[in-house]
C-alpha cells in the first residue's frame, strides 16, 4: 500500500521543546493523580498514582470497568481536564518534556502535533456545522500555516488513507452524512493529520458494531505501523485488547493492578482481579455456565475500602489485604502486579 | 467517560447500536439540526407566507417609491391643508391626515422608519449580546459573574420608563438614536440566551476534540462554539424585531420617540390621538400596517423556532 506520507513538512526546531531528549521514553507517565474538585472542599481522588511507559511502535491497552479512571487518566495526560474542576498531579513526560508542567501555550502546540486523541463517539466529536474535509484541513492549517489549497489536498489524501471511498467528493459532506464507521475514520484522519507520535484512542470502537470494530482496529494498527508511532488504547473489551495490544495494564478504582505483555497476562494472570475478568469472558463454544462473575461491584471514588481496593471482592483475601494497600511491584520476567499474594505465574498451571 | 459497563456477566453484550451495519453514506440520518430544520421549514405554509410578507415589508421599507405612487402622486410631503383629515377618496385610498397629506403615501413611507429602528436596534443588541454572551460563557467564573450582574441591572430597569428617561435627555431623536436607546434595553435578554447556549456547546465533544488537536481558544469560539450556539439567539432576534417596532411606536406615540421630519407609524398614530373619534381612518391605516408587520415578524420567528427546536413541537 503506497500511501503518501502525511508528514509533509519536516519538524522545525521551534516545534520541539529545547529540553527534548531523543532517547527518553516516548511517553512516560509517573504517579499520575487526578482529583475532582468540589466547591464544598471535599475533593475526590479518582486516579491514584498511575504510572506507565509507552515506547515507540508499541500498543499499550488500558483496560478497566466504567469508572476505573482510564479515560480520565488519558484526558489528564492530554491536558483536557478543565482546571476549574480537576487537579492533576504527577508527571507525563513526552520525550523527557513534562507535559503537565508545560505552559498552556506550549502544551497546546504539542497537542495534535505530537500527541493526539481519538474519541469514542465520532458523531458528537465532529462539528455538525462544518464539512468533514474542512475540519481536517483546518487542523493542518492551524498548526502548519499552509495555504487553503495545500491543506485541502492533504485532507483529501488523509481521507483516502483512512479508506474513505471517493474522498474528493466526500470532502464537502457533513458528519451526519456519514455512517458510524466512516465518521470514526474521519476522526482518526483528523487525529493523525499532523503525524503525532503518540495516539490515544479512548474506546474508539465502542459505538460501532463488531464488523466495523474490526476494520477500525485494523486501520489503527496499520497507521501505527506505518508511522512508527505508539498507541495507547483505552478499552473495556479484553478481546479487543488481546488482538491489538503489545502490553496490557489492568485498571481498577483509579489504580493499575497489573501490567504485563499481552500473552503473559492472558495466559497466566497474576492478580486475582485479572483472573476474575478473564474468567468472565465467554469463549467460543463455551457454555454460559462456565462464566464466573466477580461478586460485588467496583467501589465509587468516595467509598474506597482500606487496604487493597479490590479486597472486598477478592476470593483470595487475607488479613493483610484489608489494612495495607499493595504497591505495584515488578514480578519477573516482565510483569508488574499490585497484590500481596499474587497468583503463581512461573511454570505451567 | 461513558464506558460501557464491564460487568462480567455482560461481556458479550455490545453497547446499543447507533450506526447502520453497512458502511456507507446515510443522508437521511436524523442529525444536523440546521439541515433538518430547513427541510421542515420549506414544507410549512406559515413559514413561506410570513417569510414572503417579511420580504415584501423589507422591500417596502427599502424602496417605498415603488409602492407609494400606485394610486396618486405618492409624495408624502405634498400636502393641502384644505383636505385635512378627509376620508378615503379617489387617488387617495387611505384619505388625508390632519395636515392634508396623502395618508397612503405616508403609511408606505413609514415602513422605513419602523423597520429601520427594529432592525438597527436588534442588530446592535445582537452584536453586544454575542460579544458579552461569548465572554460570559467561555471565560472564568469572575468575568461571568460581572457580566451576569450588569445584565441583571439592565433587566431590572422598567423598560418603558428607562427609555423615556434616556430619550428625554437626548436632543435629536432620529432613527439611529431611538434604535440605540432601544438596543440599550434589548441586549440583556439576548446576552443571557447566548451565554446559555455557549455554555452548553463548550462542553460538546467536538470542542474537546478541537482542544485535543491544539486549537486555540479564539479558533474554538469562532469555528465551533459560535456557529453551534447561534440558532437560539437568531430566533429570539427575529421575534425581538417585532417587539422593538411596537416599542418604537409606543414611545413615539408618547411623544418621546421619533420627531416630525421622520415619517413613522408611531408618529402617524400620535397625530391621530386627538381626532381619531371623528376621523378613525387616521388611526386605522397606520395601526393596521403596524400590527400586520409585528404579527408577521413574530409569527416568522415562532415558526423558525418551532422548526429548530424539536422539543417545542
Amino acid at each position: 500500500m503506497d500511501h503518501p506520507t502525511v508528514k509533509a513538512t519536516p519538524d522545525s526546531p521551534p516545534d520541539s521543546p529545547p529540553d527534548t531528549q531523543p532517547d527518553a521514553p516516548l511517553l512516560d507517565v509517573r504517579d499520575l493523580t487526578v482529583d475532582i474538585l468540589s466547591r464544598s472542599g471535599a475533593d475526590q481522588r479518582v486516579v491514584h498514582g498511575v504510572s506507565f511507559t509507552l515506547h515507540e511502535e508499541e500498543t499499550l491497552a488500558l483496560i478497566g470497568e466504567s469508572g476505573s479512571g482510564k479515560s480520565i487518566s488519558a484526558m489528564a495526560v492530554m491536558g483536557l481536564l478543565p482546571p476549574a474542576t480537576a487537579r492533576v498531579g504527577g508527571s507525563a513526560r513526552h520525550r523527557g518534556t513534562d507535559l503537565l508542567t508545560l505552559p498552556p501555550d506550549r502544551f497546546r502546540a504539542l497537542r495534535g502535533k505530537r500527541i493526539a486523541m481519538v474519541f469514542q463517539d465520532a458523531l458528537s466529536a465532529l462539528n455538525p456545522t462544518l464539512t468533514v474535509g474542512f475540519q481536517i484541513a483546518e487542523t493542518i492549517r492551524a498548526h502548519e500555516g499552509v495555504g487553503r489549497r495545500e491543506a485541502r489536498a492533504r485532507a483529501v489524501e488523509l481521507m483516502a488513507r483512512v479508506r474513505i471511498p471517493d474522498p474528493a467528493r466526500r470532502y464537502r459532506d457533513h458528519p451526519h452524512q456519514f455512517s458510524g464507521g466512516m465518521r470514526q475514520r474521519i476522526m482518526i484522519a483528523m487525529a493523525v493529520a499532523l503525524g503525532p507520535d503518540v495516539l490515544i484512542a479512548d474506546e474508539p470502537t465502542t459505538a460501532l458494531d463488531v464488523t466495523v470494530q474490526a476494520q477500525i482496529m485494523e486501520l489503527l494498527a496499520e497507521l501505527r505501523e506505518e508511522t512508527g508511532s505508539a498507541l495507547l488504547l483505552i478499552t473495556h473489551d479484553l478481546g479487543l485488547a488481546a488482538g491489538t495490544a503489545d502490553r496490557v495494564a489492568i485498571m481498577y478504582a483509579g489504580r493499575i493492578l497489573e501490567q504485563a505483555p499481552v500473552q503473559e497476562l492472558y495466559d497466566r494472570p497474576a492478580h486475582p482481579y485479572t483472573r476474575g475478568l478473564l474468567a468472565a469472558v465467554p469463549r467460543l463454544g463455551g457454555d454460559a455456565d462456565d462464566l464466573t462473575p466477580i461478586p460485588g461491584s467496583p467501589p465509587g471514588p468516595g467509598l474506597l475500602p482500606a487496604g487493597c481496593p479490590f479486597h472486598p471482592r477478592c476470593p483470595d483475601v487475607r488479613e493483610r489485604c484489608t489494612t495495607q494497600e499493595p504497591m505495584l511491584l515488578p514480578a519477573p520476567p516482565a510483569r508488574l502486579v499490585a497484590c500481596h499474594y499474587p497468583l503463581e505465574v512461573s511454570g505451567a498451571r | 467517560m461513558t464506558d460501557a459497563a464491564l460487568t462480567p456477566q455482560k461481556v458479550p453484550q455490545k453497547v446499543p447500536q447507533k450506526v447502520p451495519v453497512q458502511e456507507g453514506p446515510s443522508p437521511e440520518a436524523s442529525y444536523g439540526a440546521a439541515h433538518g430544520a430547513w427541510r421542515e421549514l420549506r414544507r410549512r405554509p406559515v413559514f413561506l407566507l410570513t417569510g414572503g410578507c417579511a420580504l415584501l415589508l423589507l422591500l417596502l421599507a427599502a424602496a417605498p417609491g415603488l409602492f407609494a405612487g400606485w394610486f396618486g402622486h405618492g409624495d408624502p410631503t405634498v400636502c393641502e391643508l384644505g383636505h385635512s383629515a378627509q376620508g378615503p377618496a379617489s387617488g387617495h385610498p387611505f384619505g388625508y391626515d390632519v395636515q392634508g397629506c396623502d395618508l397612503y403615501a405616508n403609511v408606505i413611507h413609514g415602513a422605513g422608519a419602523s423597520l429601520g429602528v427594529g432592525l438597527l436596534a436588534t442588530g446592535l443588541g445582537l452584536a453586544v449580546a454575542l460579544v458579552l454572551g461569548c465572554l460570559a460563557g467561555m471565560a472564568g467564573r469572575i468575568v461571568d459573574s460581572v457580566i451576569a450582574r450588569i445584565t441583571d441591572v439592565f433587566l431590572g430597569f422598567p423598560f418603558l420608563l428607562g427609555a423615556i428617561v434616556v430619550l428625554n435627555s437626548v436632543t435629536t431623536r432620529d432613527v439611529p438614536t431611538v434604535a440605540g436607546v432601544l438596543a440599550l434595553f434589548g441586549w440583556p435578554t439576548m446576552t443571557r440566551v447566548v451565554r446559555a447556549s455557549v455554555r452548553s456547546v463548550r462542553e460538546a465533544d467536538y470542542v474537546v476534540m478541537a482542544r485535543s488537536l491544539g486549537a486555540s481558544q479564539w479558533h474554538i469560539v469562532r469555528k465551533h462554539v459560535l456557529p453551534n450556539a447561534l440558532t437560539p439567539v437568531l430566533v429570539l432576534a427575529t421575534i425581538t424585531v417585532g417587539g422593538v417596532i411596537v416599542a418604537e411606536a409606543a414611545l413615539t406615540f408618547l411623544g418621546v420617540g421619533l420627531q416630525p421630519p421622520s415619517i413613522s407609524w408611531g408618529l402617524q398614530l400620535a397625530g391621530a390621538q386627538n381626532s381619531f373619534q371623528t376621523h378613525p381612518h387616521l388611526l386605522i391605516f397606520p395601526g393596521l400596517f403596524l400590527s400586520f408587520t409585528v404579527f408577521v415578524l413574530i409569527t416568522f420567528g415562532d415558526t423558525v423556532r418551532d422548526a429548530l427546536d424539536p422539543r417545542g413541537r
